[in-house]
């Protein structure tokens, strides 16, 4: 427990301790926000959909607890290059405990980024059906971090080099990001993008977000919290077998 | 303290190590060297439990690192070729990790700590970046960092890489003077002859993936009728120049530091 503590505790120091990155990291979600949610905010109306901020609020959120949760994983990929990964690998510690901390880490990492997004958006102007609808929000980004943070344990432990950090990022997240719903509703959509949008494990973080926040569902609150539930299980195993496998 | 049977390792086609067999006794300072290339770190990872061998055995302490991975791991500390510290932490912040992951209860964490620190000079920067530190004050950090949990066994690959003549000769005093005081035994790699020749009491020269000779300093020149440790090694491993494989490492650095660099400096 002492070895998960304290891999936590690094990932949480090493994010409070580089503040240009909390506001670098945080520019990305802001500009979605404002340039997207304003932007498209008229053509959305004209629609018939309502207010374009509302809608999209709650998958920026989802999207920026995806890329902090993953890029957390991901990052394993400096530690082996600057070394420090090799001594957490030779410590007497089982390899799972090592994987856990890092992960937790890196999920703690991302809810907090997705919090003070939330923040921005209220700041912006977004209003949740009900306050206490936050907590409950909180749920589904706690879920979507464990998630995210798990798959990219996972894929830190496999690549070795940026070019496949690039791979993964070009051909994973990007997707990920582009087909969950985050930016635009998943309905009426061709029928083979809807099977790749049904696929999209964060399609399922974002409508629970979006449900809780303003009572709009698509698969609805158990489905999205079974789906989440079984994919942190499913990445979390993957992880630690695929970390455990690490030969140097 | 250390034995290895008939170890073997091959990559694909490519076999880096060639059936090697060694002892090495408790609290005996032994050197293992070689040219680039000879096996030596190959070595060292399958002794430290980070790279399975194709073949033989390797006994710590009468532990088989491979199966008892945890058991061993606690039995050894390890400086590797390459830096491994955690340059966004503290000096003391990197001993007290590694001090939580190799079970030093916290008193002892606390004590030893402070002691090592003082020992190797770093206790006024305790509280400082390692990213701030210097090339010798970082080797220096991670071999008072391997000192830490009191291992049976140190593995010191090649750890005076890159230092000036004066944190050299610092160094290894450290060394001798704990592996005087603790008893630890040491298992080190280096290119310089001389340091090799000051501190082991024994000495192991691999080349090509076999070891081609080994015994005490003396007995290599003798062996070979040189008058150095530095000529012996040459009429031992020949004069020819070995390539190394480091270039892809070397720019993934870079365009990890430049990556970093657009991140705003993680």
């Amino acid at each position: 427990m002492a070895a998960i503590y304290i891999l936590w505790l690094r990932e949480l120091k090493r994010y409070v301790r580089s503040r240009v990155q909390i506001v670098v990291s945080l520019g990305q979600p802001t500009l979605y926000l404002l340039a997207l949610g304003f932007g498209f905010g008229p053509v959305f109306q004209k629609a018939g959909q309502g207010n374009y901020l509302q809608f999209m609020a709650p998958g920026v959120v989802g999207m920026t607890v995806l890329f902090s949760s993953v890029f957390s994983g991901i990052a394993m990929l400096f530690d082996r290059q600057f070394g420090f990964l090799k001594e957490t690998l030779v410590a007497p510690v089982p390899r799972i405990y090592i994987m856990i901390g890092r992960t937790l880490g890196g999920a703690t990492v991302a809810m907090i980024q997705g919090g003070l997004i939330l923040i921005f958006c209220l700041i912006a102007g977004f209003r949740p059906q009900h306050w206490f609808a936050i907590p409950a929000a909180y749920l589904f980004v706690a879920m979507i971090a464990i998630v995210f943070a798990a798959l990219g344990t996972s894929i830190g432990s496999v690549i070795q080099d940026m070019q496949g950090f690039q791979l993964v990022m070009n051909f994973l997240v990007l997707p990920i990001f582009f087909l969950s719903g985050a930016l635009y509703p998943l309905t009426n959509l061709p029928k083979v993008m809807t099977w790749i949008t049904h696929a999209d494990p964060l399609a399922y973080g974002v409508d629970g977000l979006r449900g809780v926040l303003i009572s709009t569902w698509k698969f609805g609150f158990q489905m999205d919290l079974m789906v989440l539930t079984i994919l942190a299980v499913v990445f979390l195993s993957a992880g630690a077998w695929l970390f455990s496998r690490i030969q140097l | 303290m250390i034995r290895v049977d008939n170890l073997s390792k091959t990559f694909d086609k490519f076999t880096a190590v060639k059936g090697i067999s060694f002892e090495v006794g408790q609290g005996e300072i032994f050197a293992f060297l070689g040219p680039n290339g000879a096996g030596k770190t190959t070595t060292i990872k399958m002794l430290t439990t980070l790279l399975k061998p194709t073949s033989g055995t390797v006994e710590l302490d009468g532990l088989d690192p491979w199966k008892k991975q945890n058991e061993a791991r606690q039995r050894f500390g390890i400086v590797f070729q390459d830096p491994s510290l955690d340059a966004e932490q503290t000096a003391y912040e990197n001993m007290e990790l590694h001090g939580v992951l190799y079970h030093v209860p916290r008193k002892v964490r606390t004590i030893r700590i402070e002691q090592l620190l003082k020992t190797f000079e770093l206790w006024e920067r305790k509280d400082d970046y390692v990213k701030t530190f210097s090339g010798g004050m970082k080797r220096r950090l991670e071999i008072a960092r391997g000192f830490l949990h009191t291992p049976k066994i140190l593995f010191l690959d090649e750890p005076t890489l890159g230092l000036d003549p004066q944190s050299r000769n610092q160094l290894w005093t450290h060394v001798k003077n704990l592996n005087a005081a603790e008893k630890t035994t040491v298992f080190l790699t280096t290119h310089y002859m001389d340091e090799a020749d000051r501190v082991a009491h024994r000495i192991a020269i691999m080349d090509h993936g076999t070891i081609v000779a080994q015994g005490t300093s003396a007995q290599l020149k003798e062996q070979t009728g040189k008058e150095s440790l530095e000529g012996a090694f040459l009429a031992l491993t020949g004069t020819s120049l070995r390539d190394e494989a480091a270039s892809s490492k070397d720019q993934m650095r870079q365009f990890a530091a430049a990556f970093r660099g657009n991140r705003g400096g993680r």
